[in-house]
């Protein structure tokens, strides 16, 4: 499978990186690990004519600790946030997902800046990113914006990315102490995409829920919150009667869809079980 | 329009003119000559084109050429010393951890990234970390066994060069 022919360029610097995707328009995609793009081009269901590859631009791969977030550069790898000792301290539920995206392999290349263009519903990050609030910084011809995760996965494969935007960190608001998080994803086999996957992370105090996000994985066209179930958690006191009222609500306001892995009413099974799973490990209440 | 490349791959220059939608791994095979690297699935699923990039095992049929410009390669072939087998090569072989041997170079390859993060990695830890890998024939039980006899000889190897200090997970 040998993709379309394309013309390649691999500027040293985001306002070069920009300057390109501005002259080449719509013909013009960026190239950052490849390991969705590729594939793609390879069936050619995408067919670019022109690829502009970030991967040379330096100081994009970083993960710091802020006052008040941590921040990832768009090229950092899966693998550097698997293996990262900050995330799996500050960010569980992140060095989670990161562990279980795809195979050594794919995580050693694929980049979470390329995981969340790329707006996969089924992905692993997005999901993350949505339950996080994260927010994502965006370069283009008209200066940086930051853009919620909320408002960011829009659709299927479509981010709120203009064509010549390229995302350049990620930053997550840095969980309170009493704040744990798991990502909780379930596949035939281990190197597969999720079925459904659940994101939790909950803030405790005195033994109640003062805050709790559930971000679901493909349990519709976008990676979704369990908004229901987190509404009946939130203010409650720690209990196993509480923690499966609220994991039965997962499901309620989303499309799952209909494919060879399942029907919608074994994705909405899925996600109450995994969201009881997750809320279960995270708050020890059993 | 064409690229002009460099690379290092098994400590060997080597540098041509490509198209930039030419596949790595079509290049090892084709232009480098080097054809120990397979393709089996050419979709990123079955892990046959698994080669070090920088020190990163790479699927190389879903890296094009010129990413890999600059960089230093290694596959199956550089894994030999003359004569010598690399300790997972010869495993492989006293284990019959191959049958028809398609997968067996990026077998090879992904086990050694595994044992470079995890130089003593668990029965479960072995086949995680060659998710990535599928072998037609179905031969993981032996696969397993010549991953853990490998880890075994490496970690006596790391011992003896370095009695005073015990090996630890490289994770780079
Ligand atoms: C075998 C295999 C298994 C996989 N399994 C999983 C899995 O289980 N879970 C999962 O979540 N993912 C999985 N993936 C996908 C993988 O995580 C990809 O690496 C990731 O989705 C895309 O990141 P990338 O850096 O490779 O992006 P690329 O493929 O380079 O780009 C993807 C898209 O995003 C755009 N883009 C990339 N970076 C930027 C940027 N900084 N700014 C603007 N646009 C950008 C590109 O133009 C392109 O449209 C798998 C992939 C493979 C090949
Ligand atoms: S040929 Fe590259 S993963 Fe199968
Ligand atoms: S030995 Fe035949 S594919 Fe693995």
């Amino acid at each position: 499978m040998i993709p379309a022919a394309f013309d390649y360029v691999a500027p040293r610097s985001l306002p070069e990186a920009v300057a390109d995707l501005v002259k080449h328009g719509s013909e013009a995609k960026v190239l950052a690990g490849g390991h969705s793009l590729i594939p793609l081009m390879k069936l050619r269901l995408s067919t670019p004519s022109f690829l502009v590859d970030i991967g040379r631009i330096q100081d994009l791969s970083y993960i710091r600790e802020a006052d008040s977030h941590i921040a990832l550069g768009a090229l950092t790898t899966h693998h550097e946030i698997e293996f990262s000792e900050l995330v799996k301290a500050r960010l569980p539920l992140l060095q989670q997902a990161a562990a279980q995206i795809g195979d050594a392999q794919v995580r050693n290349r694929g980049t979470i800046g390329g995981a969340a263009a790329h707006a996969d519903p089924n992905g692993d990050f997005p999901t993350c990113l949505l339950a996080l609030d994260a927010e994502l910084i965006a370069v283009g011809p008209r200066g940086e914006r930051s853009i919620k995760a909320q408002d960011f996965f829009v659709d299927t494969f479509t981010s709120a990315l203009e064509p010549a935007e390229i995302l350049r960190e990620i930053r997550i608001p840095r969980p309170p102490s009493a704040s744990s998080g798991t990502y909780l994803k379930f596949s035939r086999r281990s190197q597969d995409w999720a079925i459904v996957a659940v994101a939790a992370q909950v803030s405790l105090r005195e033994g109640r829920v003062e805050r709790v996000a559930i971000g679901l994985t493909g349990m519709g066209p976008r990676p979704l919150r369990a908004a229901a179930a987190e509404r009946a958690l939130t203010g409650k006191a720690v209990a196993p009667d509480a923690l499966r009222e609220a994991s039965a609500q997962a499901a309620d306001g989303t499309q799952p869809p209909e494919d060879l892995n399942g029907s919608p009413e074994y994705r909405r099974h899925l996600a109450a079980v995994l969201t009881r799973r997750a809320l279960e490990a995270i708050t020890g209440s059993k | 329009m064409r690229q002009r490349v460099s690379m290092t791959i098994n400590g060997t220059n080597y540098e041509h003119e490509v198209e930039p939608r030419l596949l790595l791994v079509h290049y090892i095979r084709e232009q480098a000559g080097l054809t120990g690297t397979h393709v089996g699935c050419d979709t990123s699923n079955c892990g046959a084109c698994t080669i070090e990039m920088d020190g990163h095992s790479v699927k190389a049929c879903t890296v094009f050429a010129v990413q890999a410009n600059g960089s230093q390669l290694l596959t199956i072939e550089g894994l030999a010393q003359g004569t010598q087998l690399h300790p997972l090569q010869q495993a492989f072989w006293d284990e019959h951890g191959l049958q028809c041997g398609y997968c067996t170079p990026g077998m090879i390859m992904a086990a050694r990234q595994l044992l470079a993060r995890n130089p003593d990695p668990t029965e479960k830890e072995i086949r995680m970390g060659i998710e990535g890998n599928l072998c037609r024939c179905t031969g993981y039980h032996n696969i397993v066994k010549a991953i853990q006899a490998a880890a075994k000889v490496m970690g006596e190897g790391a011992e003896r060069k370095a009695p005073a200090t015990a090996p630890s997970a490289r994770r780079d």
